[in-house]
């Protein structure tokens, strides 16, 4: 008779996860998956996906789930959080979606102080459309939009967009967090699930920051691509807490 | 075919024009007439004079705008006099607050009543009421509306309840209103 | 319940709750900012929620959210508003989720002016989001039937799991007349939200609303469902029109909103002169009522528009025969009067002659 000594938490689909090797979606995932179960909302939990690598998000999470426009989840949580504020309710996000296209949506969502959970995937990279420049490609960095590396005079800057939500009053917790190691893994995991647990006391609005990769359009191997993680995205996205507002910080 | 009024009310904002305009269409439907109020809105009204237009009818009101063919003409300023006195039907009512508009009419084909509002205001000690004296001359003169319905059921349904205690002042002005103009009556 | 008094938008905003509205999401915009301010003041009241949203796009997409989680919800617009919503719109109609838009036209393109128009028909109807879709689209005349069209396009939405666009000149949210809310209005069927609104799953099930397709031939087979199914449906049943002194009519006015009021009364100045005219008023934009202009009395459809010419091409290819239509608009905010359509009546009827 066989064991099992190691299984997907409830709430996660059997559909093999369709995100390139290496890619970090498919650890935070888990992550959040596994929150969700420990905290026993599988049956309350409703997920938005967004639009880039993670929209096939449905597939993957047995929750309730919707397709939002891209950027636009932070407003289509706040229809449903209104409509049903027992539930919970989270937007998992990539940079392109909350940082470009929905920066408006995600820093009124919250000023709003809105009750719901953001899941932020920031790997510096457009994934799904091919490698493009994001709002958070660092500086000197290679895309297929700016393939001689970013040059912010010409670009822009990134934007660290924990510091400036933390700005807001409207947010109770803030965390950037990354996946590129074990212990770094189960501090991300240690965040995700305060956040939601910010939500279920009703708190108010719960952010966290995975600093992620992309092997596929960063044209490294896994390996590679953590060690970029470690060396230029959390130098310049530094990690920690932004806010906390919650009584076991004060 | 039963009558239909097209009532053009025009002045500066302040003058209550909008609230008279109203005033007429509450009491046109607590007395079983068809009614529409349109306001001019936005910029136009921003620049400092408003109008509104109401009809009062005994049938279904097809067009509830009109630029043309106004039965019942109310100017409360002189731009509202020189903008609308042409556009007054033969045989229509131009009611002019006098105590402001000093043009001499020179239409003959129109019944023209000079009804100095700021006047009266003044001798009744309130100038909010000056929407209010017009109205009893303009009711005294085309029999729209009765005044009874404008003091005991428009003025409650456009103001609330909790104006009741300003109904004698309103009723004093009504009357005030109509005998300005009853020896003008032809 | 007695006739009140209120003004268009006013009357809109409380036939929502009168509907079984609970929610409403929108941003300020002339000339529809009595709907929102009423809502923000009434909606609490019945135990609803309102959100000043940061922008049309936000509230466009938490009116998805909203509606998505099985609620009544609403958001109201005007012309250069409408056109951020259309993204939203196109979510809307894929993810097939319930909501009713109120279209209050000014003056376009671009700001255009504050004034009423009606130039925003084809935007209403066709949309600017992208893909194959129908938009119901309820055009009333006057504020009893905002107010009707308003409680009707709640069950059409229902009914059909689908937006409705409620489109108004903006004199009909500007005006003031009389207006009975106890008005009824048509019950239909809805699906249970058990069976598909996001937070009413049954345990161990799960609800998903689709922004996207998995391939190809998945999203071919939506649309096919929706054109035979849901779409054939609406136009089979929910065409709506008023005739007026159309029986021994050899010509006919044809218009919608307030300038189907205006036409009316040209009507009636142009019968005092003994010419067989009538007015064809059609209630929706889509499905757009074709019987109507299959009457073969009428020598010619004289449409009269406050826009440059967009119901118009209804008409054209629902009656088949160009030649037997004019036109007559005025637009940017300007609004026609009787005299102007009796005058391009006469001179149309003359050269027919």
């Amino acid at each position: 008779m066989s064991t099992v000594i190691f299984k997907k938490p409830e709430g996660l689909s059997d559909r093999k996860l369709h995100y390139c090797p290496g890619c970090a979606h498919g650890i935070v995932h888990r992550l959040v998956a596994e929150c969700v179960a420990e905290l026993g909302q599988v049956d309350d939990a409703i997920i938005t996906a967004p639009v880039g690598c993670s929209v096939f998000i449905p597939n993957y999470f047995n929750y309730d789930t919707i397709h939002c426009a891209h950027g636009r989840a932070p407003a289509t949580a706040t229809g449903i959080k209104r409509v049903h504020p027992d539930k919970l309710v989270i937007t998992y996000q990539g940079d392109g979606d909350l940082a470009s296209i929905g920066t408006a949506e995600i820093v009124h969502c919250a000023a709003r102080g809105e009750n719901i959970t953001t899941v932020f995937i920031n790997n510096g990279i457009y994934g799904m459309t091919g490698g493009q420049m994001a709002p958070t490609t660092l500086p000197g960095m290679k895309a297929t939009t700016c393939q001689s590396g970013r040059d912010v005079k010409v670009n822009g800057n990134p934007i660290r967009v924990c510091e400036m939500l933390a700005t807001l009053d409207g947010p109770v917790y803030i965390e950037r967090v990354s996946v590129d190691s074990a212990p770094n893994v189960i501090k991300a995991k240690k965040a995700i699930k305060k956040a939601l647990e910010c939500q279920m006391k009703g708190l108010g609005y719960s952010f966290v920051e995975v600093v992620s990769s992309c092997p596929t359009n960063w044209g490294m191997t896994p390996v590679k691509a953590m060690e970029f993680v470690r060396e230029k995205m959390i130098p310049y996205y530094p990690l920690g807490v932004y806010k906390d507002l919650t009584e076991e910080a004060k | 075919m039963g009558k239909t009024y097209k009532i053009s009310c025009a002045g500066f904002g302040g003058q209550g024009v909008m609230s008279m305009g109203q005033l007429l269409t509450y009491a046109g439907m607590e007395e079983g007439k068809e009614v529409t109020w349109v306001p001019s809105y936005g910029p136009e009204m921003r620049g400092g004079t408003a109008n509104c237009s109401v009809t009062v009818s005994d049938e279904p009101i097809g067009s509830p705008v009109f630029d043309n063919g106004i039965t019942t003409c109310i100017a409360m300023n002189v731009p509202s006099y020189r903008k609308y006195v042409d556009k007054v039907a033969p045989g229509g009512d131009l009611f002019i607050n006098s105590s402001i508009i000093h043009d001499e009419v020179t239409r003959t084909d129109i019944n023209v009543y000079k009804v100095p509002v700021n006047d009266i205001a003044d001798e009744l000690g309130n100038q909010k009421l000056v929407n209010i004296i017009m109205l009893g001359a303009v009711v005294e003169v085309t029999k729209i509306v009765s005044p009874e319905t404008i003091l005991h059921k428009a003025f409650l349904k456009l103001f609330g309840a909790g104006k009741a205690k300003l109904i004698p002042a309103n009723e004093k002005a009504l009357a005030r209103g109509a005998e300005a103009v009853k020896d003008q009556i032809k | 319940m007695a006739r009140v008094i209120m003004k268009g938008n006013e009357a809109i905003a409380k036939a929502a709750i009168v509907g079984g509205c609970r929610y409403f999401m929108g941003y300020p915009i002339t000339p529809q900012n009595e709907i929102p301010e009423y809502l923000s003041r009434e909606l609490p009241k019945v135990g609803g929620t309102f959100i000043q949203a940061e922008s049309e796009v936000a509230a466009i997409n938490m009116v998805y959210g909203a509606g998505a989680s099985g609620a009544r919800v609403m958001t109201s617009s005007s012309s250069p508003g409408i056109a951020l919503k259309q993204e939203g719109i196109g979510y809307l109609v894929h993810g097939e989720v319930p909501a009713v838009i109120v279209s209050m036209m000014r003056g376009g393109p671009a700001l255009g002016t504050i004034q009423p128009a009606q130039s925003d028909y084809f935007q209403a109807k066709y949309g600017g989001s992208n893909g194959d879709k129908h938009l119901p689209v309820l055009i009333p005349g006057n504020i009893q039937e905002a107010v009707d069209a308003v409680k009707y396009a709640f069950e059409m939405a229902d009914h059909y799991r689908h937006p409705v666009i409620v489109c108004c000149d903006g004199l009909i949210g500007q005006m003031m007349e009389p207006v009975d809310f106890d008005h009824p209005v048509e019950i239909k069927s809805k699906q249970d939200p058990t069976e598909w609104a996001l937070g009413c799953s049954k345990p161990g099930t799960r609800n998903f609303i689709y922004g996207i397709s998995d391939d190809a031939p998945d999203c071919e087979r939506r649309n096919i469902k929706n054109f035979e199914g849901k779409y054939a449906e609406m136009a089979a049943t929910e065409a709506r029109w008023e005739e007026y002194m159309i029986d021994d009519a050899e010509y006919a006015m044809v218009g919608y909103g307030t300038t189907a009021r205006i036409l009316r009364t040209a009507v009636q100045e142009l019968r005092k002169e003994g010419i067989k005219i009538g007015l064809i008023r059609p209630k929706t934009a889509w499905p757009f009522p074709e019987a109507p202009f299959l009457n073969p009395n009428i020598k010619k459809f004289i449409v009269g528009e406050m826009s440059m010419g967009q119901m118009v091409e209804d008409v054209k290819l629902a009656c088949g025969d160009k030649s037997k239509v004019a036109f007559y608009g005025r637009c940017g905010g300007m609004i026609p009067t009787p005299e102007e359509f009796i005058d391009y009546a006469k001179k149309v009827i003359g050269g027919a002659n």
